[in-house]
């Protein structure tokens, strides 16, 4: 079972850093050292000429003008700067947040605050695949409410929302669009003025740049929307970000973005199809279920259960040599399943048995070889043990059984 | 998180793994633990009738791996020892055994009960009486 190469397939937990990043990175260190905000030696000037160019190659992976990125920590900080900077900002206009119920923990919790503060928050339903339905959230906007945010791509399923469907819908009640957008962007093609997204949080990470720096993207035009700073300071990133800037990092984030634009038609194509190839494959395994849509998703993703096997049991049966993630409970630090699983409708049963495999630009026709097998092999070890696999093939209808709940 | 080398062994070649006949009088089954709380073991003891001695245990349990080696290692346990000894099993025995974490403390109370409750059906079975 045990070969001795590691194999990454958890790319949406985060990325590896291309090595072409890091290279770009290098002389920001050590040479080109200064404090972008240093207007008055070359020091700082060459640290502010590589945050331009990586400003600007941000700006044109999404298309948008430079001006509208503004650098945070991460997505996280991005998501918090725009729910909560948008709440406190137009407090005057209404106090009303419309988000989904299978958004990203960095959404869910500051839309959490926002309550505490004494906003109003409407969390929206999903459907089976994990889609929003249009017309309740078109019925959900009220003239209290300023703001809808609801993610691009799920980090769970890979799920694409209908952006363009959502911008039209807020465009036409005058709300603002905002979308955390970190699984998708670098990925797949997104272009928040086409689509109507007034703020876009996102990260580099997630693309092959490092951990520690992200962006929001905040329209400037049309409509020019601007968020109350949440961080305190020198006024940096035109005022709704303050710190020094991460100046290494944005140089690294910068290229993560070239690199993503060059790369990215070629690169889901190769994706998709290795992905499509390890989805079919386990799904010859019996009772196994794809979560999420098959037709509206990432080309990186796959979620799949299999039943009457435990999510971190499985995992461990391979996890030596290949890393994935699971729904189960035994992996969260609240022993509770999934809740975006749970938000498609899926019983906790299925919820505590899947698996999320998500490729990336480093991954092989070779390591998905070795997962077919080793994922395979681990659902075996865990039937073979599973007394309710068991009693399952036995034909016990085990919606009838009474469980001892614990 | 990193697990002991006796729970990753017991994981990756579980002892005892197995079903006896349900139907025996001699059989006592424990099933605990329900398919949303994402564990349940179902653990047997066969007892001979004479000794009041556990001659054969096995198990079967969905379940993550603290949940797994924690059933495996409860039936080596049971192997041998009366009925009235293996009521004596304390779950933390098998936290300190297999080094569980404190997460999965509920993984060796699980094996406990069904210790307890396979036993009880044992009783049950042969109109002994549970003491007191």
């Amino acid at each position: 079972m045990n070969s001795d190469k590691l194999i990454y397939l958890d790319n949406n937990a985060t990325t590896p850093t291309d090595p072409r990043v890091v290279e770009a990175m290098l002389p920001y260190f050590t040479q080109h050292f200064g404090n972008a905000a240093s207007r008055n030696h070359p020091f700082g000037w060459q640290a502010e000429k590589g945050v331009d160019t990586a400003r600007q190659h941000i700006a044109d992976l999404i298309q948008v003008d430079s001006r509208e990125v503004i650098f945070t920590s991460g997505a996280t900080e991005a998501d918090n700067l725009a729910i909560k900077g948008v709440f406190e900002m137009y407090a005057q206009k209404g106090n009303h947040i419309i988000t989904l119920k299978t958004e990203h923990k960095a959404v869910l919790d500051a839309c959490k605050k926002v309550e505490k503060l004494g906003g109003e928050v409407t969390y929206l339903d999903v459907d089976r695949e994990g889609m929003v339905d249009l017309k309740a959230l078109e019925a959900a906007i009220t003239d209290k409410t300023i703001l809808v945010s609801i993610m691009f791509a799920n980090n769970e399923t890979g799920l694409i929302q209908p952006m363009k469907e959502i911008g039209e819908i807020c465009a036409r009640k005058g709300v603002l669009f905002m979308s955390d957008a970190t699984q998708a962007v670098g990925k797949i093609p997104v272009n928040p003025k086409e689509l109507g997204i007034h703020l876009m949080a996102f990260t580099g990470h997630k693309m092959y740049g490092h951990k520690g720096v992200g962006c929001l993207y905040v329209s400037r035009k049309n409509p020019r929307v601007k968020v109350t700073a949440q961080m305190d300071g020198g006024g940096h990133e035109r005022g709704m970000r303050s710190g020094t800037l991460n100046v290494p990092g944005i140089v690294g984030f910068g290229e993560a973005a070239r690199l993503a634009k060059l790369e990215m038609a070629e690169e889901a194509a190769r994706l998709s199809k290795m992905r499509d190839r390890l989805e079919s494959e386990l799904m010859k395994i019996e009772e196994v279920y794809l979560n999420g849509s098959q037709a509206h998703r990432m080309p990186h993703v796959t979620n799949l259960s299999f039943k009457h096997v435990e999510g971190e049991g499985l995992m461990m049966t391979f996890n030596q040599n290949i890393g994935v993630s699971s729904g189960s409970a035994c992996t969260s630090a609240s022993l509770e399943p999934s809740y975006v699983l749970i938000a498609l409708g899926l019983g906790d049963d299925l919820a505590h048995s899947s698996l999320r495999l998500s490729l990336g630009r480093f991954n092989t026709e070779e390591d998905i070889d070795a997962a077919i097998q080793q994922i395979g092999q681990g659902v075996q070890h865990m039937r073979d043990l599973s007394p309710i696999w068991e009693m399952y093939k036995e034909g016990v209808d085990l919606d009838a059984v009474e469980w001892s709940e614990h | 998180m990193a697990y002991s080398e006796k729970l990753l062994d017991h994981f990756k070649k579980p002892k005892n793994v197995g079903t006896l006949d349900k139907d025996s009088k001699a059989v006592g089954t424990g099933l605990v633990g329900a398919p949303e709380c994402g564990d349940v073991m179902r653990l047997q003891i066969e007892v001979d009738e004479e000794s009041n001695v556990i001659k054969d245990a096995k198990f079967k349990t969905f379940g993550c791996g603290s949940a797994i080696a924690s059933s495996s290692l409860a039936t080596e346990w049971l192997k041998g020892k009366t009925v009235d000894e293996a009521l004596a099993i304390d779950n933390m025995a098998i936290v300190e055994e297999l080094a569980l974490p404190p997460v999965k403390i509920h993984c060796s109370v699980l094996a406990e009960d069904a210790i307890k409750s396979a036993i009880a059906d044992y009783r049950k079975k042969n109109g002994i009486a549970e003491e007191a």
